[in-house]
């Protein structure tokens, strides 16, 4: 069972409150309320962009306060729900936190994490689109994507002396670095991620993907299919970096439901180029070898 | 159930020989329940009138339904002069200001800060209390039952639908039905459109059997292009909504400030006309004045 004692996990929640948002998000959000007119569409594009922001939108909105009956699990939702205004003005307040520092004690470094985050999310969006239609949700696999390593970032800013012991520890013995954090600290991000989307109240399905997406032996849904196999793609076409050195298969090659074949999802897929191009851009990241 | 227009007024209060018919007052609407229950929507400069005519009978108990907290709304409450006398109570309802962060309770005390007033709400004699809504969750004030739904404002608003023995009034606040954030060629617009037309599905679900609609209708659908996300809804708009809902009376409020009372019965006859309401009788499409009152 976890590691995470429920005080520590109390505290990371509590944390998370606090936590800047990425360097991009908050010069834009800045940059775009200084104009009366902005269009509300380039503030939900920025929100969208940032796993830290849409983390606090989707906390608020799913709090008990509004008690709503089904989970919210968009921002497009959270807009309709709350109006563009408050969730502008909210975006306003995350950004008075300051921003991430691109690198922290533990050197992961936060802004090949939000490429790597941003390029899955938009491939699992194109494959739910492509390949699970009415199975799965593809604003739900988008924040799938966004949110699935969110426990890094957690562990990076909160404990980051144990996990820079679990990044070494996965190098150095050359094991995936989940195996190497339940080693290390405990707990993989996974888990740890899960724990805290739970406490928010995200939805059940999206709180599965974050925990399992490691675990070969959890019930796979559309939306984790989908999740795995972008998240594979990505990481075999080395776009970004999730702190994980270990390349070998982890998850089901190819998913039975999109067609057992891992060549014609990748060749059905095309291109990643404009998806990794907006993401390189939004994460001010330049392009690697 | 008697509901009683005490300012219908949007933005700021406007005095004057224009608008001597309808009333300068922003909003407040006093609602009767069949036993006497005082029921009122909104702190706008009309509760001060208001306020007045509740002295001929002490002790006021008194049950403040807050829309949302924008000046013209609450404007008038530290006028509200039962607030002032020992023995009087008034409970003040409203919704969570995720903003903010804090519950109706801040009203009072940020509207009376020393700069701004002089009085402290320590110093009001009246027993004041604070109650932070649940959407969806009915209050219930003697015979009525008042239930909070989340509407679409630049701050948080609550609209409020009034039950009492089988008769049913429904008052916006301040509402735009929710507007698509993006243009039809975008991408995300099929995806948000779905979004809203739930929401829109679910509040008319919620308003099912009402018998009258008080709308914000600050706009002409012609005025309305130039004002999307401003947070109101058109006189057009809502009596299309009206007739979808099957109310038996709509009545169109929050008048723009700048708009003479000729001009706002122009602007209402033009749009009664096109919606194909007028030969439901007067009384099915009004709009509000002070000092008009609807029994239920």
């Amino acid at each position: 069972m976890s590691a995470l004692t429920p005080e520590l996990e109390r505290k990371l929640g509590a944390a998370v409150e606090r936590m800047p948002a990425f360097p991009r998000s908050v010069q834009k959000i800045l940059e775009l309320t200084r104009d009366i007119n902005c269009r509300p569409k380039e503030v939900v594009a920025v929100i969208e962009k940032d796993p830290v922001m849409t983390v606090k939108i989707l906390k608020i909105i799913n709090s008990a306060y509004y008690s709503l009956p089904s989970r919210i699990t968009s921002v497009g939702q959270s807009v309709v729900y709350l109006g563009i205004n408050t969730i502008k003005n909210l975006a306003l307040g995350f950004a008075a936190a300051g921003i991430l520092p691109r690198m922290n004690t533990a050197g992961f470094d936060i802004q090949r994490y939000l490429l790597h985050s941003l390029v899955v999310a938009g491939t699992a969006r194109q494959l739910a689109t492509q390949s699970a239609r009415g199975e799965a949700d593809p604003g739900d696999c988008y924040i799938a994507g966004l949110l699935h390593d969110f426990g890094k970032v957690v562990f990076a800013q909160f404990l980051p002396a144990e996990f820079h012991d679990a990044l070494s520890h996965a190098v150095e013995h050359a094991l995936p670095l989940h195996q190497a954090e339940k080693a290390v600290i405990g707990v993989d991000h996974g888990l740890a991620g899960a724990l805290l989307a739970k406490r928010w109240a995200f939805s059940g399905e999206l709180v599965d993907c974050i925990r399992d997406h490691h675990n070969p032996l959890a019930e796979p849904s559309a939306m984790m299919d989908c999740l795995r196999v972008a998240d594979q793609v990505v990481r075999l076409r080395e776009i970004g970096d999730s702190g994980n050195p270990w390349r070998a298969t982890e998850a089901p090659a190819a998913p039975l439901r999109f067609g057992d074949d891992m060549e014609v999802i990748i060749v059905k897929l095309g291109s990643l180029d404009k998806i990794a191009e907006d993401a390189m851009m939004f994460a001010q990241v330049g392009k690697e070898q | 159930m008697k509901v009683r227009f005490w300012g219908v007024r949007g933005s700021i209060p406007s005095p004057g020989p224009h608008t001597m018919r309808y009333g300068g007052n922003t909003t407040c609407i006093e609602v009767r329940s069949d036993d006497g229950s005082l029921i009122i929507l909104d702190g706008g400069t009309g509760i001060f009138p208001l306020g007045q005519e509740l002295l001929k009978h002490l002790p006021v108990r008194a049950n403040v339904f807050m829309t949302h907290t924008h000046w013209d709304h609450i404007q008038g409450l530290p006028f509200f002069a039962p607030l002032y006398i020992p023995g009087n109570s008034v409970r003040i309802h409203g919704g969570y200001d995720v903003v903010a962060g804090r519950g109706i309770d801040q009203i009072i005390d940020v509207q009376l800060q020393y700069s701004y007033f002089p009085v402290r709400e320590a110093e009001m004699r009246g027993n004041i209390e604070y109650a932070t809504l649940s959407i969806g969750v009915p209050v219930t004030v003697g015979d009525a039952t008042v239930t909070p739904l989340m509407l679409n404002h630049p701050v948080v608003n609550f609209g409020y639908r009034i039950d009492c023995n089988g008769k049913s009034v429904f008052f916006t606040g301040d509402h735009e039905p929710w507007p698509n954030i993006y243009s039809p060629q975008d991408e995300g617009y099929g995806e948000f459109q779905q979004i809203v037309d739930l929401q829109q599905a679910q509040l008319d679900a919620a308003l099912a059997g009402l018998d009258v609609l008080i709308a914000d209708s600050s706009y002409t659908a012609a005025e309305y292009s130039t004002r999307i996300g401003w947070g109101h809804g058109t006189l057009e708009g809502n009596m299309a909504w009206a007739t979808r809902l099957g109310v038996k009376q709509l009545v169109c409020t929050h008048h723009e400030p700048l708009r003479s009372d000729d001009d706002l019965e122009r602007a209402f006859a033009l749009a009664l006309e096109g919606s194909g309401r007028a030969g439901d009788g007067a009384a099915a499409t009004l709009l509000a004045r002070e000092g008009l009152e609807l029994v239920l």
